[in-house]
Formats: structure tokens, C-alpha cells, sequence
């Protein structure tokens, strides 16, 4: 499978990732180099296989309901480029 | 004309269209704190108040899960004979949007706590069953207000990371009454199960509204349109409906639909392409890697099981069967958990008859008239069934009660003190009517002998004034039986 530019540009946006021109055919190659690989990957039959979604053999962990949490707005807001005394702002977003 | 009157088809130039609904409901579990941090759920809090490090997504947090969310998640999922699926996993839905820290939101894709079920619907018509086609576990996301500053938006993460579960309805819906039956109903089992408290004005239940059109007879479905977090049942009606007239222009006129997400404009009802979602649908699911798949214990699923209160159904059925009521006065009374009980409570010790016909009758009435819940009744179960009783007693006429109901709907005072209060005690002595009859007809000779020529409907007359110059507490099966033998 080919990874085309238009693929990456789609992607990278997706991901809000700001994209070299001069990168892209690089990455195009790269990206194709690791699918061609899944696709030889993907050849093995696995029919009877389910997916393996953690390597790990263990349960997923639990925790009671109980607020234990929370209450540290200033923390929170600290490192934001834009807040007031109580919001996180960010530019204008229309609907 | 079509056959079926109360089949919901749009006209249009072509032939009569098919409108068909599926419906993704998102109902917030009713826990203390979010689905995989501490932080409380409580609604109402100042803005960032309820946020912890993991839900404003803080690099090197980890999502912990919340076992009372899974097991609410279970709880709903028998309550609408759903399958329980014993494995299942987290998923990332990624998508890029300012309320959202994490750049995606944790929920189940490919395989979800819950699977397919179906619930009734009673309706007009009969009783529908529409499929269930799964329910799964999912994080909430922030809150974007856009109102506070002419050129920011603020957000406000107190909601983000709430647990909600997402239910997802097969396409089975045709019409705008069926989607309100059915939220009523889902809203209902959950309240009655107490896994989400179904307040629609706090956004604990919204739902994504699927619409597409077809001519009538068709079998393949349309190609649909998404309408995002509507949040009230009458607004779901109305942008279904505007819905599908604009889908039926468009396909009449010769253009096709694209399948997109749509907002509802509530003041100018109509619906308007979403742009900001355009490439929504690339949400790139992959599994959580902080999160393990879910495991559920048999034996947590039996004790759930074991353990699930009486649902609005087995209710319904249980009190045609035990009190002999009609299947509208059963529905009417087992929709909200809280009139059963209210009316569960009266009838112990009042007529089961009367306690129906009030409820349902002058109580709803007055409920309506103040748009407040049973729960906000000024009148109590104590006071509703001591009015009963004092219409089962003969104490006072039904008609006396009324006036007693008036009084008792504003303060909930004691019936039986207002009735002391306005001198409503019926009057029963056969000799005072006797009386107070014969006066009347001395009154009235010539009515009297209008009646006895043949005019029979003065036999109202003389019971109204009966009632009148008795100030409304004669009794009326009495005044009826006197009249009866004076005027033979």
C-alpha cells in the first residue's frame, strides 16, 4: 500500500501537525515502507486467532467511587496561554 | 390516502414518504465521580472546580475505571434484555476540538460492555419492540461556552470525563411520537434501575438523532443524516421533522443526500450543516494502551441480575393482574418510579378505584397546571388517601371533594380539617333532606307539575337545587332516592 501526499497532508491534519513541504515525499516513502510491511504481516491467517489487544495477562484495575479529586483550578489553569480566573480561553470557535 | 392514520408519512410531489429513526441516547451514569478519575460529578460546580490532573490531560496521567460505572453500565444493559458481553475494550476515538484535552476521547468501539436488546414501546397503536443495537461506556467531554467574549471561547472542564453510556438504537423509529415513547421509556427503566437520574434540563440525557427518508414499501434505507446533542424530547420531534421534509425536497427536486452530522437551530427550527465536523468521521479508533481489556465476573453479573428492582413492564403487568386497572391507567401510573410508589402507597389503605381516578385524574391535573414531579406535590400519599376515604366513608360527596382537592392542591392541607373548616360534611340525615326537598318542590309547584306531565328532564333541576340550597353537601344518592319517591 502506498501512503500518497495527499494521505499525510489528511492526516497530518487530523492530528494538527504542521508539515514540512519538503519533508513530505520523505515521509510518504517511510510510511509506505511500514505498511508494505503490515501487509506481509497481515497475509499470516489468523482466522481463528482474536486480536490481541494487551500482552499483558491481567485484569483490567478498578477503583471505588469516591471523589478523591479535583478542586485545584489554579493547577490546572497554570500552564494555559490564555485563561481568566476561572476558564481555559481559546480563540473563538463557531458553529 | 394512506390507510394506517396513524402512520407518520411526509407528502410529497412523488407519493407519500417513510421517515426511519435510529438513536444514539447518551445517559450519564449517575456515579460520585468521573469514569476514570476522582473528580466529582456534581452538577452546577464553579468552572475547573471538578477537574483533576487526569481529566485536563496532563502528560503521564492514567486513567484508573470506576467499578461503580461498570456495573451501572451491566444494570441498564438487563434492564433492556440486552446481552452482556463478559469481554470488552477500551478504544480511542480521536478527534481535535478545544473541550476535548486529551485529543480523544476514551469509549468502546469494537467491542462494548453491552450488545444487543430491545425494549417496548406501548403505544396508541398497540405495542412496538424496537432493537437495541448496544450500549457502551464512554467519557464525557468539556464544555465550550461561546457567549461570555465576542472573540474567545471558554472552557469549562467540569463535565470532561464524566461517565456516560451510549445507546444506540437499531433503525426501527417511523415517526416522531415513537421517539418520544421511546426516550420516555429508556429514561424510565434507568430511573427505575437508578443508573442515570434521566434530567434532561442538567444534559444528563441527550441523544444524536438519525434521520433518513424512503418511499413508503421501500426496504433499503436512505442515505441519513446525523443530528447532534439534541437535548429535549420536543426538540427532537422538531428537528426530525424538519429533517425529513428537507430530505424529501432535496430527493424530489433530483439532488441527493450527503450523509453528514447537522446541528438543530431551536430558534429558528431548522437544521444546518455542522462544517466543524467534516472530518469527523476519521476518528482512527485504536484500543486504549493505558487501559486493559474489561474482564466482567460471571458472578458480578448474577448478583446484578439478582438484584435488579421491579421494572416499569413487570410493574405494569403486576398491577392490570393485582389492582384490576385498565393498561392506560397502568402505563399512566408506572411511567415515573415515583407515582408507582405514591400510588403503591395510597392504595394500601384507600379504594383502589378512587386512588386511580384521582391520580391519574384531578392530582396529574394540578401537577401539570405548577410543571412540579410527585416528588414536589404539596399533597402527600397520608392526604390523598384520607380524602379518599372520606369519599368511600360518605363523609362528603365527590362533588364537595373537588372543593376540598382545590384547597389541599395549594397547601396540602389535612382534607378532613377543610372539610370541618367549610362545613363540606355531607349531609345524610334522610329526615333534614326530606326537608329541605320539600321546600324546593313547595317552591316550584309548577315545575312540579311540568315534570309529572311529562317533562322528565326537571329531574335535574330539582337535584341541582337541592345541591345548591344545600351548599353542595347533600348527599346526591339520597337526594336522588327522596325526589324519586316525592315526585312519583
Amino acid at each position: 500500500m502506498s501512503i500518497d501526499k495527499d494521505k499525510i497532508k489528511h492526516t497530518a491534519k487530523l492530528a494538527r501537525i504542521s508539515l514540512d513541504e519538503n519533508k513530505i515525499e520523505s515521509l510518504s516513502k517511510d510510511l509506505s515502507n511500514i505498511f508494505n510491511f503490515i501487509e506481509k504481516l497481515s497475509k499470516t491467517n489468523t482466522g481463528k486467532v482474536n486480536p490481541l489487544t494487551s500482552i499483558l495477562d491481567q485484569s483490567l484495575r478498578t477503583r471505588e467511587d469516591e471523589v478523591t479529586d479535583g478542586g485545584i483550578r489554579d493547577k490546572i489553569l497554570e500552564n494555559s496561554p490564555n485563561k481568566n480566573e476561572e476558564f481555559f480561553i481559546v480563540p473563538k470557535v463557531i458553529e | 390516502m394512506s390507510e394506517d392514520k396513524s402512520k407518520y408519512l411526509i407528502d410529497g410531489i412523488q407519493g407519500k414518504w417513510e421517515v426511519v429513526i435510529g438513536l444514539e441516547v447518551h445517559a450519564q451514569v449517575s456515579s460520585k465521580s468521573k469514569l476514570f478519575s476522582g473528580s466529582s460529578t456534581t452538577f452546577g460546580g464553579d468552572p475547573n472546580t471538578q477537574v483533576s490532573l487526569v481529566d485536563s490531560a496532563f502528560p503521564g496521567m492514567l486513567p484508573v475505571i470506576n467499578e461503580y460505572c461498570i456495573e451501572q453500565a451491566v444494570k441498564t444493559g438487563l434492564g433492556i434484555n440486552a446481552q452482556i458481553n463478559s469481554y470488552s475494550v477500551f478504544d480511542r476515538k480521536n478527534y481535535f476540538y478545544a473541550d476535548l484535552p486529551q485529543g480523544y476521547q476514551i469509549s468502546q468501539f469494537k467491542n462494548p460492555i453491552v450488545g444487543e436488546g430491545e425494549i417496548t414501546l406501548d403505544l396508541k397503536t398497540g405495542t412496538k419492540n424496537i432493537g437495541i443495537e448496544r450500549l457502551h461506556l464512554e467519557q464525557d467531554a468539556g464544555k465550550s461556552i461561546h457567549d461570555l467574549d465576542p472573540s474567545n471561547t471558554f472552557v469549562d472542564l467540569n463535565r470532561s470525563g464524566i461517565a456516560l453510556m451510549e445507546i444506540v438504537s437499531k433503525p426501527d423509529l417511523r415517526s416522531p411520537d415513537e421517539v418520544n415513547a421511546y426516550v420516555k421509556k429508556l429514561r424510565s427503566i434507568m430511573r427505575y434501575l437508578g443508573t442515570c437520574d434521566g434530567n434532561m434540563q442538567e444534559g444528563s440525557l441527550r441523544a444524536d438523532v438519525n434521520v433518513s427518508v424512503r418511499k413508503e414499501g421501500d426496504k433499503k434505507l436512505g442515505t441519513r443524516c446525523e443530528i447532534k446533542n439534541v437535548n429535549s424530547i420536543k426538540f427532537m420531534q422538531m428537528a426530525i421533522d424538519h429533517e425529513a421534509r428537507r430530505q424529501v425536497e432535496l430527493i424530489e427536486s433530483g439532488e441527493s443526500i450527503v450523509q453528514e452530522t447537522r446541528l438543530f437551530d431551536t430558534k429558528k427550527n431548522e437544521t444546518r450543516s455542522m462544517r466543524s465536523k467534516e472530518d469527523a468521521h476519521d476518528y482512527r479508533y485504536f484500543p486504549d494502551p493505558d487501559l486493559l481489556p474489561l474482564n466482567l465476573d460471571k458472578n458480578l453479573i448474577e448478583k446484578i441480575k439478582k438484584n435488579l428492582p421491579e421494572l416499569p413492564d413487570q410493574k405494569k403487568e403486576r398491577f392490570i393482574k393485582d389492582y384490576s386497572l385498565s393498561t392506560y391507567e397502568a402505563n399512566v401510573l408506572v411511567s415515573e418510579k415515583e407515582v408507582a410508589a405514591f400510588f403503591e402507597e395510597v392504595i394500601k389503605t384507600a379504594d383502589k378505584k378512587l386512588a386511580t381516578n384521582w391520580i391519574i385524574g384531578d392530582l396529574f391535573a394540578s401537577l401539570n397546571e405548577k410543571n412540579i414531579s410527585i416528588s414536589e406535590s404539596p399533597i402527600k400519599a397520608k392526604e390523598m388517601v384520607s380524602l379518599i376515604n372520606s369519599i368511600s366513608s360518605g363523609l362528603i360527596s365527590g362533588r364537595a371533594a373537588k372543593e376540598v382537592f382545590e384547597v389541599m392542591k395549594d397547601t396540602g392541607a389535612n382534607p378532613v380539617k377543610i372539610i370541618e373548616e367549610k362545613g363540606l360534611k355531607q349531609k345524610s340525615d334522610p329526615k333534614e333532606l326530606e326537608a329541605l326537598i320539600d321546600k324546593i318542590l313547595e317552591e316550584n309547584k309548577d315545575k312540579v307539575s311540568q315534570y309529572k306531565s311529562g317533562k322528565d328532564k326537571l329531574f335535574g333541576f330539582f337535584v341541582g337545587q337541592a345541591m345548591k340550597v344545600s351548599g353542595g353537601t347533600a348527599n346526591p344518592q339520597l337526594v336522588n332516592d327522596i325526589l324519586k319517591n316525592k315526585l312519583k
